[in-house]
């Protein structure tokens, strides 16, 4: 049975929030209103408050992505040996779609992040879960093929 | 003579992560010690006595916080900050895949000497491979009777568990991690109270950075007189450096403290890549002001930084070369700031956001005369007046690039031409 939002939070079942927000997320694939709504029942929230950390944290979505999340990191380090936008660009002319786009098979998602804690084998990349490091063009078209079933 | 490591002893070696490398390698003969001859007063003494500064970015006295925790009979708890993000920084990630019992060793060190039985790990989100080599050390340290109940028979018990970040640099600001812990957007809270008064549910919490931690088992094991000799007289025992940018070779180097920052560049990293000149370091992670080649001589410690008017940080050195347009650093880094802003304060959120503007029209040629002075009117505006420290790191960046190559910025401004683009 869910439980009725409270104005007087149980700290601990708030604290389950950010867990049970991943698992909302790998559910229904994003935080739809549903997703949400349904999280905040559980917890015995608020929407409002569910919403509010969702919405806090970049590694939460509220919309649809690909099924491969590409995050090229932007940090300084990665820029300084040839990462960052350079390795943006590379992948964005490839897949034809700008940083924040999906590709039409929804395949791909191409995202910039900030520095993934990785300045010492940059240039770095995530894709979903995965660290990539010392990533240079042909190893990017090499994940890419792999990806791709190719 | 080569420095012996002591943090990184363990990551070279072939499943380092494992418990049962750890305890081959003396792992958990720390905690026993701890337990069986130490009171939690005298541990704090220990650690006091070690001199142990925290190795997160602020460098505050181990002990001292360690002394600060309410004594008797009240809910407290202990938090390990594993939310590397500065840039350049990547030392934690490095403990916690390899070494993670060295630092849940450390952490139960610690909650037996401040009276905590309950311990929370916060990581960032984007370390997955790291979420999972916590949850399998926490669960083979449970297996072995180094947490949960009576504790290697001394009757004390300690519950410690993962709690995984989902994306905010912020998070890595103490009050900011309580608050996630809880469920809530990460804003950073207002200090005082200090977590050691009001902490995580409004009860007392120590909260330290990985690092930090992973010093206690060796102190407790090899007494704060031996650790005390390591380093400097007030910036003492090993630290890890990371070293990114233009050297030949990246990478985490465990040195002592005050080690001088040429020879961790030129002995240690192999020198500039190319051996192109060097033209700036950041010595500390991004939030810590620019040094120039002028200062290759000082030694990393915390003081020797903040006399040079930069900071230690968290040790992460950044090395430009001359081929390096120091303004685009300065955008680059508070493109960062301004992306990682929280938004609970005007300050820092609009502030950088204005900042990052004027730094990106610089950059591309466009920018106005009296944008110097206009960058420099919004730092102050920004600096000592948020909520938390990331105001005054925001602006570091900017301030110390204008301070070193003001001429670079002139150049922008007059020629409407990046001279290295």
């Amino acid at each position: 049975m869910p439980e009725k939002p409270s104005r007087f939070r149980d700290p601990t079942k708030q604290s389950m929030l950010l867990t049970a927000l991943y698992i909302a997320q790998e559910q229904y694939g994003y935080l739809s209103e549903e997703a949400m709504e349904r999280t905040a029942a559980r917890l015995g929230l608020t929407l409002k408050d569910v919403y509010s950390t969702a919405s806090f944290y970049t590694m939460f979505r509220t919309q649809p992505l690909g099924k491969y999340v590409i995050q090229v990191c932007e940090g300084l380090s990665c820029f300084l040996v040839g990462g960052a936008e350079r390795l943006v660009d590379y992948i964005s002319r490839k897949l034809n779609i700008q940083p924040g786009q999906t590709t039409p098979d929804g395949l791909f998602t191409l995202q910039t992040v900030q520095c993934l804690a990785s300045c010492g084998t940059s240039p770095t990349l995530k894709v979903n879960d995965e660290l990539y490091e010392d990533m240079t063009p042909d190893k990017v078209d090499r994940l890419l093929d792999q990806l791709a079933g190719r | 003579m080569p420095f012996e490591r002591i943090l990184l002893r363990n990551v070279d070696v072939p499943n380092s992560e494992k418990i049962g490398t750890y305890l081959e390698r003396g792992g958990y003969q720390a905690l026993r010690k701890a337990l069986q001859e130490y009171t939690p007063d005298e541990l704090i003494e220990i650690v006091k006595a070690s001199k142990l500064r925290g190795r997160g970015g602020a460098g505050f006295p181990a002990g001292l916080k360690w002394g600060f925790m309410p004594k008797g009979d009240v809910t407290k708890y202990v938090c390990v900050n594993t939310d590397e993000g500065e840039p350049g920084t990547f030392k934690d990630r490095l403990l916690v895949e390899r070494d993670p019992h060295q630092v849940i060793e450390g952490t139960i060190i610690a909650s037996y000497a401040v009276g905590a039985h309950r311990a929370f790990v916060y990581i960032r989100g984007e370390f997955f491979m790291g979420v999972k080599r916590w949850i399998k050390a926490i669960a083979d340290a449970y297996d072995h009777g180094f947490l949960g109940k009576n504790i290697l028979g001394s009757g004390f018990d300690l519950d410690l568990s993962v709690h995984r970040g989902a994306g905010a640099y912020i998070c890595g600001e103490e009050t900011a991690m309580l608050n996630s812990l809880e469920g809530k957007r990460g804003e950073p809270r207002l200090k005082p109270p200090f977590p050691a008064q009001v902490g995580l549910y409004g009860q007392p919490t120590l909260v330290h950075n990985v690092e930090t931690l992973a010093n206690v088992p060796h102190i407790v094991l090899r007494g704060p007189e031996w650790y005390a000799s390591i380093g400097t007289e007030q910036s003492t025992g090993p630290k890890i450096f990371c070293i990114s940018g233009h050297v030949k070779r990246r990478g985490n180097y465990e040195l002592p403290l005050g080690t001088p920052l040429r020879k961790i560049i030129f002995e240690h990293a192999g020198g500039m890549r190319d051996d192109r000149p060097l033209k700036a370091v950041i010595p500390g992670g991004a939030s810590t002001p620019v040094l120039t080649p002028e200062y290759l001589d000082i030694t990393m410690d915390f003081e020797s930084l903040a006399k040079a008017g930069s900071m230690l940080g968290t040790g992460a050195i950044i090395v430009l070369d001359e081929s390096t347009c120091m303004v685009d650093v300065a955008r680059r880094l508070t493109k960062f700031f301004a992306h990682e802003s929280c938004g609970r304060c005007t300050p820092c959120r609009v502030g950088t956001q204005r900042m990052l503007e004027i730094l990106n029209r610089i950059e591309y040629g466009q920018g106005q005369e009296g944008d110097i002075d206009l960058l420099l009117s919004l730092c102050e505006g920004i600096a000592g007046r948020t909520f938390c420290p990331m105001g005054d790191a925001a602006v570091n960046p900017t301030l110390s690039t204008i301070k070193h190559f003001r001429d670079e910025y002139e150049y922008h401004i007059k020629h409407k031409r990046c001279p290295a683009a």
